[in-house]
């Protein structure tokens, strides 16, 4: 089941929640809403789930080809798990599953034995086999996420939509749960769209990434395109760590100097460094516990500080302490010019070292 | 070793450390009195002079005077009341309190506003006001007494089954409503704002419809809040006084209510007969707080 929206525009009061988006969720694809909050995601998962209601004249959401704009939520069907679980309190996990089957009209119902059936299959699929009599307070965070997951699926939705699913979990069952729900999301292949703010879990998990800002969608990709190609300051800047420098002159008529970005594990430290890109710096802070070294280095020639991600086995052979100086290439950077959010992709061959300098187009 | 640090400890805890939650042991034990004593003072001494009284000219006079024929409809009309304007104000305060806490619409905080009038309003006056419209020489008289009212077949069916509202049970009903209004939706509004609307989406994505939402996904949730909105609602509309007296006008073993009819007997020096009807009313209101202290007690033991 694919969804289509065209053109949605909301606004409660004066504020514009989103503004003229339009977005396109492949039949069977995971796809992650990602975006600092306040940014729309959330509301337009709403507007497509059916909670919401885009304003009046503005927009179209399509399931696989059909319009159900102005159809409600309960007949959509969509599955959708809120971020706080939502379940039902004074039900067990069985009933909470079961609720969507038991609200049906008469006659559509199934039998109590099939619905129990299901239940008892769900129960399996989330790994729970055994807690379907307990309450969802006597569960942990992510028993309770899956229950709401697993209750959202009981009614066979062709759609689920996912409000932060993670966000109200600790950092280990988080990426526990986020492996599993890969996993399960590949296996049943049902279309599913995710709101998230955690970048690392947005790259992770989908097929695809909607990067949304102020209303409007930055940028839609897969992780590997939003991450390498990023189409706008804000998507360079939101997903990961950047170094951001003002370029030395070369500005762009009618705009202020240009800005670049550069990965810290695109920073490449040399003590000795014979070629004609390098920049010189000084050493100011080497981090040597965790996956991998950082440095924080500071330029010679303009105080700028950059931050450098390596190895730790390569900050080892380099053997920096603070106060050292050295040379640093910069292996692939990206251009923008700065106030006019043009894309224009200016990186140089990955292998290469290139260096920005003034007055150089790379 | 053991020796020396348990000699070492019982060295050092004959010196009391305060603790920093916790006050010195003579200011403890001060406020404790002080509230205590309030207490005795205020609450539970006349709850005691209630009974004393009552008993004052022995058991006999006392089952004598609650057998009086005006005391006991008294009492039947306090039960009646209570039986009516209780379920209205579960109906309108579950109502209201679902409109302002789940919507948000144009005039709501106007409604909150009204919902706290009775609260802000003096009794007596609220019952002056119903007087003003529904007595002889109010709306109502007016309409009675109308050459060509509307909905004629009204005006002739209320002339002929003489129905009053003002110094008739119609009155007091509508006069105690109106000052209970507050307890129920006053008790859920907070308890389902708390809760959010989550809940409701979710049964609603489900496929439940509005009715289904509301008795298998809201209702449950408020549950220990309403029973104690009733309760507290059900003890107020027993004892209220000064809103009926307007309306009731005091007519013996017809209009009058246990709290009217206990201020008859008391005027007319009836002590033992006075004291006996209060008797009725303090029971009604220990069962009332044994009832709330039950709903506390289970609700505690749920949610666990």
């Amino acid at each position: 089941m694919s969804i289509i929206a065209r053109n949605i525009t909301k606004t409660f009061g004066a504020y514009t929640a989103l503004n003229d988006v339009s977005l396109d969720v492949p039949e069977g694809k995971l796809v992650a809403l990602l975006g600092p909050s306040g940014s729309g995601k959330t509301t337009l998962l709403r507007i497509i789930a059916g909670l919401e209601f885009s304003d009046p004249g503005s927009g179209r959401i399509d399931f696989h080809g059909t319009d159900v704009t102005d159809i409600p939520a309960g007949k959509r069907g969509v599955g959708f798990v809120f971020q706080h679980y939502a379940l039902f309190r004074h039900m067990t996990v069985a009933q909470n599953i079961a609720f969507g089957l038991t609200v049906q009209p008469r006659r559509e119902r199934q039998s109590a034995e099939q619905i129990q059936a299901r239940v008892k299959e769900l129960l399996k699929l989330i790994q729970l086999d055994d807690l379907g009599a307990r309450y969802p307070t006597q569960l942990s965070g992510g028993q309770r996420q899956r229950v709401a997951l697993a209750r959202a699926l009981a009614v066979q939705p062709k759609v689920l939509l996912l409000d932060e699913p993670f966000g109200a979990l600790d950092a280990r069952v988080r990426k526990d749960l986020r492996r599993w729900l890969r996993q399960f999301q590949r296996e049943i292949g049902i279309t599913t769209v995710f709101v998230t703010h955690d970048q690392e879990e947005a790259l992770e998990l989908a097929d695809q990434v909607v990067v949304m800002n102020n209303a409007k969608i930055e940028q839609v990709g897969t992780p590997q395109e939003v991450y390498d190609q990023p189409a706008s300051p804000f998507v360079i800047e939101f997903l990961g760590n950047v170094n951001r420098f003002a370029a030395l002159g070369h500005p762009l008529p009618g705009a202020g100097p240009d800005v670049i970005y550069v990965r810290p594990h695109d920073v490449d430290i040399q003590r000795h460094y014979e070629g004609e890109h390098g920049v010189r710096v000084r050493v100011q802070h080497v981090f040597s516990a965790g996956n991998y070294g950082r440095v924080a280095l500071v330029r010679l020639d303009n105080g700028d500080t950059i931050d450098a991600e390596l190895s730790r086995v390569r900050l080892k052979e380099l053997g920096l302490a603070a106060g050292d100086e050295a040379h640093v290439v910069f292996r692939h950077i990206r251009l923008f010019p700065a106030g006019a959010f043009v894309e224009r992709d200016v990186a140089a061959d990955d292998a290469t070292p290139a260096v920005v300098d003034a007055g150089r187009d790379i | 070793m053991a020796s020396a640090v348990s000699s070492l400890s019982r060295s050092s805890g004959s010196a009391v450390r305060p603790l920093a939650t916790r006050d010195a042991t003579w200011v403890r034990y001060t406020l404790t009195a002080v509230a205590l004593g309030f207490l005795a003072l205020f609450l539970l001494l006349p709850l005691v002079a209630v009974f004393a009284e009552a008993l004052r000219r022995g058991l006999g006079a006392y089952i004598t005077a609650l057998k009086d024929p005006d005391g006991l409809h008294a009492l039947k009309l306090t039960l009646i009341t209570a039986a009516l304007a209780v379920p209205a104000n579960l109906v309108f305060g579950v109502a209201a309190a679902w409109c302002i806490a789940k919507f948000t619409f144009p005039g709501k905080s106007v409604l909150i506003t009204l919902i706290d009038l009775p609260f802000a309003v003096s009794p007596v006056i609220s019952g002056l006001i119903y007087v003003l419209i529904f007595g002889a020489q109010g709306w109502y008289g007016q309409y009675l007494n109308a050459e060509a009212p509307w909905f004629p077949a009204l005006q002739a069916w209320l002339i002929e089954q003489d129905f009053k509202i003002i110094f008739a049970v119609p009155g007091i009903v509508l006069a105690t409503v109106f000052v209970t209004f507050p307890f129920v939706a006053r008790e859920l509004i907070p308890l389902m704002q708390q809760q959010g609307n989550d809940e409701e989406y979710a049964a609603i994505t489900l496929g439940a419809n509005g009715w289904q939402t509301f008795w298998n996904v809201t209702l449950p949730n408020i549950k220990w809040g309403l029973f104690y909105g009733v309760i507290l609602c059900n003890a107020r509309a027993m004892g209220e006084f000064g809103a009926v007296s307007v309306v009731s006008g005091h007519i013996r073993g017809e209009t009058n209510t246990l709290p009217l009819h206990v201020e008859i007997l008391y005027n007319e020096y009836q002590f033992v007969g006075a004291f006996a009807a209060a008797s009725v009313l303090a029971l009604l209101a220990l069962v009332t707080l044994v009832l709330k202290s039950l709903v506390e007690w289970a609700h505690a033991r749920r949610t666990a």
